[in-house]
This record gives C-alpha cells, sequence and structure tokens, in this order.
C-alpha cells in the first residue's frame, strides 16, 4: 500500500533444514522477501510449500532439532533476528511481532483463563500491573468484538466457540500494539460467515492501529479479499510476488496461473469441468537444483530440468521464478 | 437427470437423529442434540445432490444417518425402494453393497496394516464369492478405474500421498457396483491442487458406472462445481433445496443469501460492500430457539419467526424453502401459484 516505504522486516536467502530418520528435508530453499509498514502481505501455498515454516523460522519458533536455520538474515528494527540470544528474542516476540495460529483451540492454554493468557504478554512485555493488565484485557477484547469483555475474562477457552477462540488469539497477538503481525492460516479452521467476521474485524483494526501483516493462506478467495501484496510459494521457495490486482489479473509463473484456474468459483460462469494441476507435490529431499514445478507445469522445457530458475523482474513490483514467458509463449532471454 | 420424470433412488422423509446427553452421578439423560431434525428430501437416480452447510450443522450426521451407520431416532429412509429407516443392523448387511461410502479423512479410514489390495478386496470377501484370482483382478480392474498405478496393489497406505489414499477409499466404495454413493466432505482434507483431481474423477465414475451421489461438502463453490441439486443445512434442518443454478443465482432462504456471500471470491476488484455478515455463532443443536432455527442471526427476522418454525414447501417449481417470508411476502403476487405449491408439497 504505502510505496517506498521502509521495510519492517527483511528476510534474505532464508534457508530451513529438517533433520529426519529419511534423511534431510529442505523445507526452505533461498527464501527472501521484505515487509513494509503498514502493508499487508499474503502468502499462498499448498500444505509442504513451506510457508509456514518460513515464518516459524524468522522469531525462532521452530524445535531445534529437528529443525536447522541453516543460513539466512532477518532484518527487523536493524537487527538481525537469526543471530539474537533466546533472551532478546522473546523480547521481541509476542511484544513486537505477534503471532495468531491457525487453531485456536490447540494454541490457547486449556487450563488458564482467557484474562490470564491475555495479561501475560501485557506483564512480561509493558511491565504493567495486575490491575492495569486486567484493564487493558478489557478493552483489548472490546477491540476484537467480544461482547461481555469484563466477564468472559473469567472464562476459560473452552467456554468460548471457535470464531470468539481466534478472536481472543487476535487480541492477545495485539496486546502490545505489535508492529508486525503474523497470521498463520487464522481462519482455515472457521465456517465461511466466522470466517467473514474475522476478515471483516482485521480489515478494520489494520487502519486503526496501524501494523504490517504477514497473512498465511491457501485460500486464494481470502487473499484477494484483504492483501495489498501476495508471495506464492511452492517446493520451498518463492516462485512469484506481485501486488494483489497484478498477481490476479496477470500471473506470471506457471503454478500461479494454474492455481487461478482450478479454483471453482461461486458467482459468475459455472467451468464444465475444472483444471487440474496433473502430479504431486515435489518432496524435498536435496536443495533443488531444477525447478520444483517442472513436473507438473505444461510449459517445461529443458532448461528448466538443468538448472532451478532465481526470481527475476517481470513486471512493476513484481516477480517470478520462471525460464519461460507466460505472456509472449515463449521461452525467456536469460 | 434429463428426463421428464427421473426416478427417485432415495426417499429421506422426516429423518431424527438426536443423540442423548448423560449427567451427573447416575447418568440420568438430561437432554439430547438434535443433529438431524426432521430432514426430507429425494435424491434422483443419476444425480448429485449436494449437502452443504456450516460446521456443527448435522450434514455428516444426515449423510452416516442415511446409510444407517446409526440407528436412526426416527423418520424413514428407502433406498431403491426398500425401506431401511426400520431394518436391524443385521438385515442391512444384505443390503450394503447397493450403498457406499467415501468418507472425508483418507487418513483414518483405510486401514494402515493393511495393503491396498487388501483393503479394496475387503468388501468382494465379504459380499461375493470370488477366486482368490477373480478378486485380484476385480481389483486391479477398480485400481485403473480411479487412476492408481496397479503395481502399487501390495503397498500400505502411508505409502501414498492424500489425494491417492482418497482414491483408494473411492476405490473401495466402487467395490460391490454401488447405485449410490454417499461423500462425505472427500476433499476437505486436500490441497486445492489435489481437489481438483479427485472431483473430476468423482464425475467421470458417476458417468461411467451411472452413480447417484450425495456430496456433503461445506466448500460452497466446489458443490456448484459438482452437484445437481443443493440442499443448504442449518442447525438440524434443512433451509432450502433448489436446482444449483437456481439456488447459486437468486438464493431464497437468508441464510443461503449470507452464506453465499460470505465467500471469498478470487477478485481483487470485487466489491465487498453489498456482502450480508451474520452476527453471532450457531446456536446449540441441544438447546434450539424456539421458533424459526435461524431466527437468532437473520438479518430479516420477524415476529412470527420467534414463535413458528417455518414449514419446508415448495415456493417456485422445484425449489424448497423453509422461511416465513415465502409463506406471507410471496403472497399478492404469488399467491395462486403458492397454493399450487402446496398442494404439490403435500403429496412430495
Amino acid at each position: 500500500m504505502p510505496d517506498g516505504a521502509q521495510p519492517v522486516l527483511d528476510v534474505r536467502d532464508l534457508n530451513t533444514v529438517f533433520q529426519t530418520r529419511g534423511g534431510e528435508v529442505h523445507a526452505v530453499n533461498h527464501v527472501s522477501f521484505d515487509l513494509k509498514k503498514g502493508e499487508l502481505l499474503g502468502v499462498v501455498g499448498e500444505s509442504g510449500s513451506g510457508k509456514s515454516v518460513t515464518m516459524m523460522s524468522l522469531i525462532g519458533l521452530l524445535p531445534s532439532p529437528p529443525a536447522e536455520v541453516r543460513r539466512g538474515e532477518v532484518l527487523f528494527d536493524g537487527r538481525d533476528l537469526l543471530k539474537m540470544d533466546a533472551d532478546s528474542l522473546r523480547d521481541i516476540r509476542g511484544a513486537r511481532i505477534g503471532f495468531v495460529f491457525q487453531d485456536p483451540m490447540t494454541s490457547l492454554n486449556p487450563v488458564f483463563t482467557v484474562g490470564f493468557q491475555l495479561r501475560e504478554p501485557l506483564m512480561r512485555h509493558m511491565g504493567m500491573n495486575k490491575r492495569q493488565a486486567n484493564a487493558r484485557a478489557v478493552e483489548l477484547l472490546e477491540l476484537v468484538g467480544i461482547p461481555d469483555a469484563k466477564q468472559r475474562l473469567k472464562d476459560y477457552p473452552h467456554q468460548f466457540s471457535g470464531g470468539m477462540r481466534q478472536r481472543v488469539m487476535i487480541a492477545i497477538a495485539l496486546a502490545c500494539d505489535p508492529e508486525v503481525l503474523i497470521a498463520d492460516e487464522p481462519t482455515t479452521a472457521l465456517d465461511v460467515t466466522i470466517q467473514a467476521q474475522i476478515l471483516e474485524l482485521v480489515k478494520e483494526l489494520r487502519h486503526k492501529l496501524g501494523m504490517a501483516i504477514v497473512w498465511i493462506t491457501h485460500d486464494l478467495g481470502v487473499i484477494a479479499g484483504i492483501a495489498d501484496r501476495v508471495m506464492v510459494m511452492y517446493g520451498g521457495q518463492v516462485v512469484e510476488q506481485a501486488p494483489v490486482r497484478e498477481l490476479f489479473k496477470n500471473p506470471q509463473h506457471p503454478y500461479t496461473a494454474a492455481l487461478l484456474e482450478t479454483i471453482p468459483h461461486v458467482r459468475g460462469d459455472r467451468a464444465e469441468r475444472l483444471k487440474v494441476i496433473e502430479g504431486q507435490p515435489p518432496i524435498l529431499g536435496a536443495i533443488p537444483t531444477a525447478c520444483p514445478f517442472r513436473h507438473r507445469c505444461p510449459v517445461a522445457f529443458d532448461r528448466c530440468k538443468q538448472e532451478n530458475p532465481a526470481r527475476m523482474p517481470v513486471g512493476d513490483g513484481h516477480d517470478a521464478a520462471c525460464f519461460y514467458d507466460l505472456a509472449k509463449g515463449e521461452p525467456r532471454d536469460a | 437427470m434429463l428426463d421428464a420424470t427421473p426416478r427417485k433412488l432415495v426417499e429421506v422423509r422426516d429423518l431424527k437423529m438426536h443423540f442423548p446427553i448423560y449427567a451427573g452421578i447416575l447418568r440420568k439423560r438430561v437432554g439430547e442434540v438434535k443433529a438431524v431434525d426432521g430432514v426430507s428430501f429425494d435424491i434422483f437416480a443419476g444425480e448429485t445432490l449436494g449437502l452443504v452447510g456450516e460446521s456443527g450443522c448435522g450434514k455428516s450426521t444426515c449423510g452416516r444417518a442415511i446409510l444407517r451407520l446409526y440407528d436412526i431416532t426416527d423418520g424413514s429412509v428407502k433406498i431403491d425402494g426398500a425401506e431401511i429407516g426400520d431394518t436391524p443392523q443385521g438385515g442391512l448387511r444384505k443390503m450394503r453393497p447397493t450403498m457406499q461410502m467415501v468418507f472425508q479423512d483418507p487418513q483414518a479410514s483405510l486401514n494402515p496394516r493393511m495393503t491396498v489390495e487388501a483393503i479394496i478386496g475387503e468388501p468382494l470377501m465379504e459380499h461375493t464369492d470370488l477366486s482368490r484370482d477373480k478378486r485380484r483382478d476385480r481389483v486391479h480392474e477398480l485400481m485403473d478405474a480411479v487412476g492408481l498405478n496397479r503395481t502399487f496393489s501390495n503397498r500400505y497406505p502411508h505409502e501414498f500421498s492424500g489425494g491417492q489414499r482418497q482414491r483408494i477409499g473411492i476405490a473401495r466404495a466402487l467395490a460391490l457396483n454401488p447405485k449410490f454413493i454417499v461423500c462425505d466432505e472427500p476433499i476437505a482434507a486436500l490441497d486445492v491442487s489435489i481437489q481438483a483431481q479427485v472431483v473430476n474423477l468423482l464425475e467421470d465414475l458417476q458417468e461411467k458406472f451411472d452413480l447417484t451421489y450425495l456430496f456433503i461438502s461445506h466448500d460452497l463453490s466446489m458443490v456448484r462445481h459438482i452437484a445437481d441439486r443443493v440442499a443448504v443445512m442449518y442447525l438440524g434442518k434443512v433451509v432450502e433445496l433448489s436446482p444449483r443454478e437456481a439456488l447459486y443465482a437468486e438464493p431464497l432462504h437468508p441464510y443461503t443469501k449470507a452464506l453465499l456471500s460470505a465467500v471469498p471470491e478470487p477478485d481483487p476488484d470485487m466489491t465487498t460492500e453489498d456482502r450480508v455478515i451474520l452476527q453471532g455463532d450457531v446456536p446449540s443443536p441441544s438447546n434450539p430457539p424456539q421458533g424459526c432455527n435461524f431466527c437468532t442471526r437473520c438479518p430479516a427476522v420477524m415476529d412470527i419467526c420467534h414463535r413458528e418454525d417455518p414449514e419446508f414447501r415448495e415456493v417456485q417449481p422445484g425449489r424448497f424453502v423453509a422461511c416465513h417470508h415465502y409463506n406471507q411476502t410471496a403472497g399478492d403476487t404469488a399467491a395462486s401459484e403458492d397454493n399450487k405449491s402446496i398442494q404439490q408439497g403435500e403429496t412430495t
């Protein structure tokens, strides 16, 4: 949205590897992106594409072992989060970078009241006493649209419905006025009518609070509605990145194009037969030395088997990792 | 489907499935969860009826109750002319070959200790007396039909991906040449790019083997793709049943309207200003509100909705709705049509 604004988060060449009994799995390879102030960046990809692992790696949330962030830089406020010790990272996590997870039932602690869980970051990071934290907790619940906030602080997570629990999660993430909010499939576990409520809430809060948001999802419909910019991931790497309108109108990577064609619509014309991306997503046993999408790609050619394409600019603020120019219908000159 | 008088393969009348709630030291029965509370519809031979609704609305329970995976509380279910609503489970066994099910989670519905051949061959072993060789041939035939490589027949489920596992589940359901298959969220656990593969497979198989589907899903866009007619459930009841095009072009029930407008459209230029955002959550099915089940969230609620439960009736040819708005306001202009449809409504 705000062009030219300096990035609050700058990720350079991130690589994350998991050690498993079957050998290494290279879940994230050469991922670079930035997040500008006040921007909402959508991250789209199938399961196993590395979108969640990327975001978890940024702020040291992956258990190590088996995970290992092997290479990369994550600049936040001029400092590299990957080189930080655990204590300083803890000061940032939850305070300046908030997190909302997919499943609100498993990410809230069932044996503590919602009030306790809301007060925790406030007392830990903001140095509030219990009374101040309580007052702020009420404000936060009201902010995310939970009626009867004061009473509900005494309730336990199981006493809330799925949509309300996700609101609580958002309230906790927002507790310390973070500069960055990372939301990992926050509406996937919710029904569509509840999802619509949460999306409206996020749109409203963004403008009120002005934070930058990374929104991870596999649902292109959700992305179209809220994102400013979109990053598409496939096989552990970023394959395309563009402003939201540009991406939906003019996709430049064959995977993005195919993905947009496979989804059926509720409105407009109905396709007689669904387009299909044949085959399966890759298993990342090693750092790919060829394009990870080549087996499923309708326009793959020799070069795709020999090299893994790097991201190259294809338009204004738009880049794609593909040797083939979809618009021209021929390979790009390298 | 296009026949003038399509044959009814499945007839469901006033189906109820209540689960008891026990509480206290004496485990006294204190109430019941009305998961399915008076549902009636027909499924015509060769068609796909989509059953949509949010989680907890009773759509899966409804699908399982129709196949008598539960002992139903009340109502009647006829499949291919045979009443199965009150048949004891033992007697149902003989009827199972005509009706099969594909489950949501292909991980949980396949036995991890059985090979693919044993899984797909199990119904054959149970219901036919094919020799071992014949059975193997049939398994291979089925694997071909669902697009699985037959050389994998000695592998175990964990060696397959989610989409392939769902194909195994589909092959098993097809083994006995069923007429009717209940597909309970068959694609919900799959990735977007794999969903389309499985849906296309289901469509191909329907054409090839003349199958009738009840396709249960919460994904309105996928249901629009695969279903011929769509039933929308809310809190244990079907609130609207219409042909696909009519339902998506002009939803009648306020809940259907809200549900459709809540589906995000993958188009950044689409305006979202006229969207209906429902307030609040679905009430508990153990304690549904008085009157219309939707009255607590309905944007067009009237007084009568809090008092009386609206009747599920045909308001336009082929379109059924349970809403007071179509009992009264539809009145003046469509009065004569209304009378006609009430009469029709009684016969169906």
